[in-house]
């Protein structure tokens, strides 16, 4: 017998009687979203910027190596994505689009349509994602219904920049991934 | 008392029978002051709690039966303890014999503030008790028997202990920094995990202590047993009592 | 060791014991001020539990459900009936690739399936690349905590072993310093691996994709990079839909920290162009487990931690004193039943108070299963030394003439025996506690004078 029929065996040997699946129901959200994303993004470590700070940001900052896949800061993009994901490992700064975001936890939706490639979000030195503010939702359970039965092969909620507490609890942002996320509400 | 007054089987867990006699008295006396019609069977032993959270569960249907046989009677039990109310309620072997005593028993058996509050409908007591206290909440009366809301849950405060004490005069009760941590008494972890359970002991007195309490009250003498034998042992100098003693006090 | 031992060896040095129990008593109040944002909080909870009920009564539908799902859309799935075959199944794979260094992101099952040291011995090198991982790793220790392992090091542990494997600078504690060096360190590795390991939160049957929940963004950085990725997972960690994640995503950070959600959460449905996906369904015991009815419902844990950042005991004798993979309460009634002789003293390692069981975002009836396995493991033991007592303090209880004789003994024997006795360091109650004053009565005795 093979490990898929043994396995099988064993769980249709036990005659389960059958549990009921529940339906989930619609609960209440916040009723400013846009209030409420900012406020999540912050304690995630996040923080919300206009199109004209991110701007000064890049003036200001003089970073070498900038990816844009967003319409709106198009401009600002100076290379092209590589065949081999590691050759964005001297990525300062990608801006892409977010598809819509979950105000309760500052979590933003992206997939393929999003991301030219996938490690972008995560390689890159610093993030900046792009959302409109008709696209900020209540909460997990409205995302997952705009997601519905999308067949991305890759999709992701990204809340916050990378970060850790594994010393002694002490939060550090910028593990591995990027140092920090700002968020363009647009 | 009153004539229609519902009769109850006063339970006294064995090791208050033995060490804590007051307070076995002030439960008997502050029923009776609330118009109850108290009884105290005088053959009773031991639940078998301590027998069956040791994982002797299936040794303890003697026990059982002999407790079901004292107590069915009552239209009402009532103890001074949240976790012997709990194991005769939850954890007791089921007594096939006595199916249906067993099921009255289990129906109709309360911690003490829990009747006074529940079925007495008593919303507080009156009097004055000018102390600062703090509160231990038991586990099993806290958890199991869901005497007050927990710390874990997101669910309504409420006491139902405290409740009774609300509208004393003078007495200020203390916010703890771990509202209801367990003192580590556990029946025989007590001595199993001896560590464990008198660092335990000493954490909690200590909240009490640097609130700057005077008296540590609580629901279970067990619990109070273990964190009075470390306050003694460690010169603290803290009191503990248990509720019946001060409602049995201050009532008139 | 039993855990009673290891509790008093680590309870000996007070002031890092102390701050063990007060940094995960942080946690835990982090997870208390998140909840209590949430005002649907319980219900949630329950919808979690019904979820996790109801995919277990059908577990055999929906893992060839997964399989299907996962296999249309491209990734390769594995069954392995134990350990062994989950880590030959990892070889093989590395073995077609040549491969001989890996990446791996944090995983339970790995660890409870002891990958590293099988895959070591083939000589190919492992690297852990969650930051807590990696400190453990350079240590050779195992986690302590399922969310948090390196939690029993303090800062300057770590510094000493990072000093010693990352050449920085000695002394030097700063967990922003530490960290960076760290993301230097593992930057390379990810760069150069071609094979990545991940574990999986949870799987959906219906569309057949996993989802994998970091903060690092340590998972991600391993397999995008690679061409291969290896997912493994428990067969318990299924559930029915996609829209279910709504109702464990909002349950798993707030439980786990206190976060509202964790920064990445990565849903992997196929792989990209040209690369490969496996996913290996593991049983290891878990069949067994779910034949168990009492203890059935210990599957359906999402690994969150709360459980152990509450629990009084783990708090105060650390994750090494259970000697399990999963320590804490999970780990103490998920363990015996994998070997009940050598984990026989972790459903005692507990006073049942039921704080475990109340932050459990899956309503496991922790303390309620820890009961049953002593009532398990005292049947198994047969009469033992505390078997006998016991039977003997039945036998008093049960004659109310035996219990007054037996407790009138005691209270005068207590009173004659000199302290040195009733104080004896073998004594366990004695030795940092006091035994009540005796009064001269019993209640018993009282009751018949004055009623
Ligand atoms: S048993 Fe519950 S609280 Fe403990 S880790 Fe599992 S899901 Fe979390």
């Amino acid at each position: 017998m093979s490990s898929k029929e043994s396995i099988l065996a064993a769980i249709k040997g036990l005659n389960m009687e059958e549990k009921p699946l529940p339906e989930i129901p619609d609960f209440a959200v916040a009723s400013d979203l846009v209030e409420a994303y900012t406020h999540s993004l912050n304690a995630n470590k996040g923080t919300v910027v206009s199109k004209v700070e991110l701007e000064q940001m890049i003036a200001d900052t003089g970073f070498a190596k900038i990816y844009s896949s967003s319409p709106s800061f198009a401009s600002y993009s100076n290379c092209e994505v590589p065949q081999h994901p590691a050759d964005f490992a001297d990525l300062d700064l990608a801006i892409i689009e977010g598809q819509f975001a979950s105000a309760e936890n500052a979590a933003i939706w992206l997939d393929e349509s999003n991301l030219d490639l996938r490690a972008i979000p995560f390689i890159t030195a610093h993030l900046v994602i792009v959302i409109r503010k008709e696209n900020i939702l209540g909460n997990m359970h409205e995302a997952y219904q705009r997601i519905g039965a999308t067949k991305s092969g890759f999709g992701v909620f990204i809340a916050g920049p990378s970060k850790t507490a594994d010393i002694e609890q002490s939060l550090v942002v910028g593990a591995h991934g990027a140092m920090s996320l700002r968020v363009v509400i647009l | 008392m009153k004539k229609d007054a519902p009769h109850i089987g006063l339970f006294i867990p064995c090791y208050i029978d033995q060490f804590y006699p007051n307070v076995a008295i002030a439960s008997l006396e502050l029923l009776e002051k609330l118009g109850c019609k108290v009884t105290y069977p005088l053959g009773q032993t031991c639940c078998g709690q301590p027998m069956s959270n040791a994982g002797f569960e299936s040794k303890t249907t003697d026990t059982t039966s002999k407790f079901i046989r004292d107590f069915a009677k009552f239209d009402y039990i009532v103890a001074p303890s949240g976790s012997c109310v709990l194991h005769v309620k939850e954890h007791s072997p089921k007594i096939d014999k006595l199916k249906k005593n067993q099921e009255h028993l289990q129906a109709n058996i309360y911690e003490l503030s829990e009747f006074i509050t529940d079925v007495l409908k008593v919303d507080s007591i009156k009097g004055s008790f000018p102390h600062k206290i703090g509160f231990h909440a038991s586990c099993h009366g806290l958890r199991g028997l869901r005497l007050a809301s927990d710390s874990e849950l997101n669910e309504p405060v409420f006491n139902k202990t405290l409740q009774l004490m609300k509208d004393l005069e003078g007495l200020e009760i203390v916010e703890l920094t771990r509202k209801d941590e367990c003192c580590g008494f556990g029946g025989t972890f007590a001595v199993s995990e001896e560590a464990i359970s008198v660092q335990m002991g000493k954490d909690r007195i200590a909240d009490h202590v640097d609130k700057g309490v005077e008296i540590i009250v609580g629901g279970d003498m067990s619990c109070i047993m273990h964190m009075q034998g470390i306050a003694t042992r460690d010169k603290e100098k803290i009191q503990l009592m248990h509720f019946a003693e001060i409602l049995n006090q201050v009532i008139s | 060791m039993s855990h009673p031992e290891n509790a008093t060896v680590f309870l000996k040095d007070k002031a890092r014991a102390k701050w063990h129990d007060d940094t995960l008593w942080i946690v835990r109040q982090k997870r208390d001020v998140t909840i209590h944002q949430i005002p649907e909080w319980e219900k949630l909870r329950e919808l979690a539990s019904q979820i996790k009920d109801h995919t277990l009564s059908k577990l055999d539908f929906y893992l060839e459900e997964l399989e299907k799902n996962a296999t249309a859309n491209g990734i390769k799935v594995h069954w392995a009936e134990n350990a062994e075959e989950h880590n030959q199944i990892i070889g093989k794979i590395l073995d077609e690739k040549k491969c001989k260094a890996i990446v791996k992101s944090k995983s339970i099952l790995t660890e409870e399936c002891h990958l590293n040291p099988f895959l070591e011995e083939k000589g190919i090198e492992v690297v852990d690349t969650d930051l807590g991982e990696r400190i453990i790793q350079f240590l050779k220790q195992p986690p302590s905590h399922i969310v948090m392992p390196a939690i029993h090091l303090k800062k300057s542990d770590i510094s000493e072993i990072f000093h010693e494997k990352l050449h920085t600078e000695k002394g030097n504690v700063d967990p922003v310093y530490l960290t960076h060096a760290a993301r230097l360190h593992l930057r390379e590795k990810f760069l150069q691996a071609k094979v990545a390991i991940t574990g999986v939160n949870f799987a959906v049957a219906e569309t057949g994709e996993f989802v994998v929940c970091t903060n690092e963004g340590n998972a991600d950085m391993g397999v995008h990079l690679a061409d291969t990725h290896i997912a493994c997972m428990g067969i318990e960690k299924l559930i029915p839909r996609r829209k279910d994640l709504g109702v464990f995503l909002r349950l798993l950070a707030r439980s786990a920290t206190g976060q509202s959600i964790t920064n990445y959460n990565s849903h992997f449905r196929s792989p990209s162009p040209g690369k490969e996906l496996h996913l290996i369904l593991v049983n290891n015991g878990r069949t067994k487990q779910l034949a168990r009815e009492k203890f059935r419902n210990s599957l359906k844990c999402i690994r969150c931690g709360a459980c152990m950042n509450t629990c009084p005991i783990y708090r105060r004798s650390g994750g090494f004193s259970y000697g399990s993979t999963v320590p804490g309460p999970i780990g103490s009634i998920l363990s015996p039943g994998i070997d009940m002789k050598k984990y026989s003293t972790l459903p005692f390692a507990s006073t049942l108070c039921g704080s475990c069981s109340d932050v459990c975002p899956v309503k496991i009836n922790i303390h309620e299963q820890l009961y049953e396995w002593r009532q398990e493991i005292t049947k198994a033991q047969g009469s033992s030394l505390k078997g006998l007592s016991m039977k003997l303090a039945n036998g008093i209880f049960k004659s109310p003439l035996a219990y007054r004789i037996s407790g009138k003994m005691m209270r005068a024997s207590l009173k004659t025996l000199p302290d040195s006795i009733i104080y004896n360091p073998l004594n366990a109650w004695g030795k940092g506690r006091n035994l009540p004053d005796l009064p001269s009565e019993s209640f018993k005795d009282w009751y018949k004078k004055n009623r």
